[in-house]
């Protein structure tokens, strides 16, 4: 057994043990705090697998955004587990299905075909029409470009799905206060030494992710990241739900990308395709407008709807 | 064992953690974190698939890679939806839980009067 797979073992039995701690933690917030250190191993776990690209969007959005969010919700709510969980019957049932769960997925991957199926070749072919260096761009702006536009009008939809769950007497408003940081607190000082180089990051990730790990989705993170900081430390304010001007930069990205795609038409013949000639510049284009849509849509999604007075 | 078949067990494990916490936990919230816990080790499974396509200079497939990607996006903004669902909830009725008859009884008098002060 060589060194490298003992430290694999020791980061599996790592992450198995901090999940096994996230399910069985009797208090909601140690809960949430296992389930952020679980993302950011996990991105350690992404890098072992030679996924830099995900590695990236978990460390983002697994620890990152899920975890402010889970946090933010755990702060709010009052609720407690009663005295009595689920009851013995169930949790034995419960654990029977997830073990047989998981030996048969277990018995999957111990039993896969060899050679493995890949479209690394053809991705790797396809590149120089597309203009691009970094294969996983390639494929989530050219190749399936359908899935990236779909995944962003899902994001939209999501938005307008946190929005539509504020009281009706409430529309409008500015979304709950993110505490009362004072002027001498940490967090200001935080605020406006680190968002201005995390934009710089931000940006940086998404224009080096034509070409090497990267990419709109962990810098749009990043901003947005940098975004809900600032707005934790008081120095701006929320906007609220109807704002034009936040309205428009969260449809920016997915109306420039169908516009774009529906521009295939007459440039090139199909829908979603890019002329050889001008791709790369498509999709900088594309990457730079979803930026700034992605990083709105996170911190919406983050922040959630405007709360009843009380 | 390779490298790959341990992740790939690790991924099988999670799915079988995540899935136990989504069906015993009592907090709606909980079962939203062991949800995601759920997500990672499918999309862990799914890693590994990739990784062990990797040919043509490449650490990986990148075609799985990216559907992860898409996957991690796709499962933040229904973790999102359903956080909001669960402290909408709880404004409108001091509680997230479900089974009212469970309840400490100090949690449902506060659930009463919320319920006939608000919305009936």
């Amino acid at each position: 057994m060589s060194a490298a797979l003992i430290l694999d073992a020791c980061l599996v039995l790592l992450v198995l043990a901090v999940a096994v701690w996230t399910i069985a933690a009797r208090e909601t917030f140690p809960a949430i705090a296992g389930f952020v250190s679980y993302g950011l191993l996990l991105a350690i776990v992404w890098v072992r697998l030679s996924s830099v690209d995900v590695a990236l969007t978990e460390a983002a959005i697994g620890g990152g955004a899920t975890g402010v969010l889970l946090l933010g919700a755990a702060a709010r709510l009052t609720d407690r587990a009663g005295r009595r969980p689920a009851g013995i019957g169930l949790r034995i049932m419960a654990g029977a299905l997830c073990l047989a769960i998981t030996a048969a997925l277990a018995f999957v991957i111990l039993t896969l075909p060899d050679p493995a199926p890949t479209l690394a070749p053809q991705a790797v072919a396809g590149l120089p029409a597309t203009g691009v260096g970094n294969p996983i761009t390639a494929v989530l702006v050219a190749y399936r470009g359908i899935d990236t536009l779909l995944e962003k009008i899902v994001l939209l939809l999501a938005v307008i799905g946190v929005w539509c769950l504020t009281p009706d007497d409430s529309w409008g408003a500015l979304p709950a206060p993110w505490g009362t940081a004072r002027q001498d607190d940490a967090i200001v000082l935080l605020a406006r030494l680190l968002a201005p180089v995390g934009v710089v990051v931000g940006v940086y990730i998404v224009w080096v992710g034509a070409d090497d790990p990267g990419g709109a989705f962990q810098g749009g993170t990043i901003l947005a990241a940098m975004w809900l900081l600032v707005m934790m430390a008081g120095l701006i304010a929320p906007l609220p739900a109807t704002s034009r001007r936040l309205r428009r930069v969260l449809v920016a990205g997915p109306a420039l990308f169908l516009a774009v795609a529906f521009a295939g038409f007459a440039m090139s013949g199909d829908f979603l395709s890019y002329p050889p000639a001008y791709a790369k510049w498509l999709i900088k284009l594309i990457e730079a407008a979803l930026t700034l849509s992605i990083a709105a849509m996170v911190g919406v999604l983050v922040i959630g709807p405007a709360v009843r007075k009380r | 064992m390779t490298a790959e078949q341990l992740y790939g067990l690790c991924g099988a494990g999670l799915v079988g953690l995540g899935l136990f916490g989504l069906i015993t936990a009592e907090l709606p919230l909980r079962r939203i974190v062991a949800f995601n816990l759920l997500g990672g080790g499918a999309f862990v499974v799914f890693g590994v698939i990739a990784r062990r396509g990797a040919a043509a200079g490449l650490g990986g497939d990148p075609v799985p890679q990216a559907l992860i990607i898409t996957g991690v996006v796709v499962g933040f903004a229904a973790t999102a939806l359903a956080v909001t669902l669960v402290r909408r909830l709880h404004e409108e009725t001091g509680t997230t839980k479900f089974d009212q008859d469970e309840l400490p009884p100090e949690t449902v008098k506060l659930s009463d009067a919320t319920l006939s002060g608000g919305n009936p």
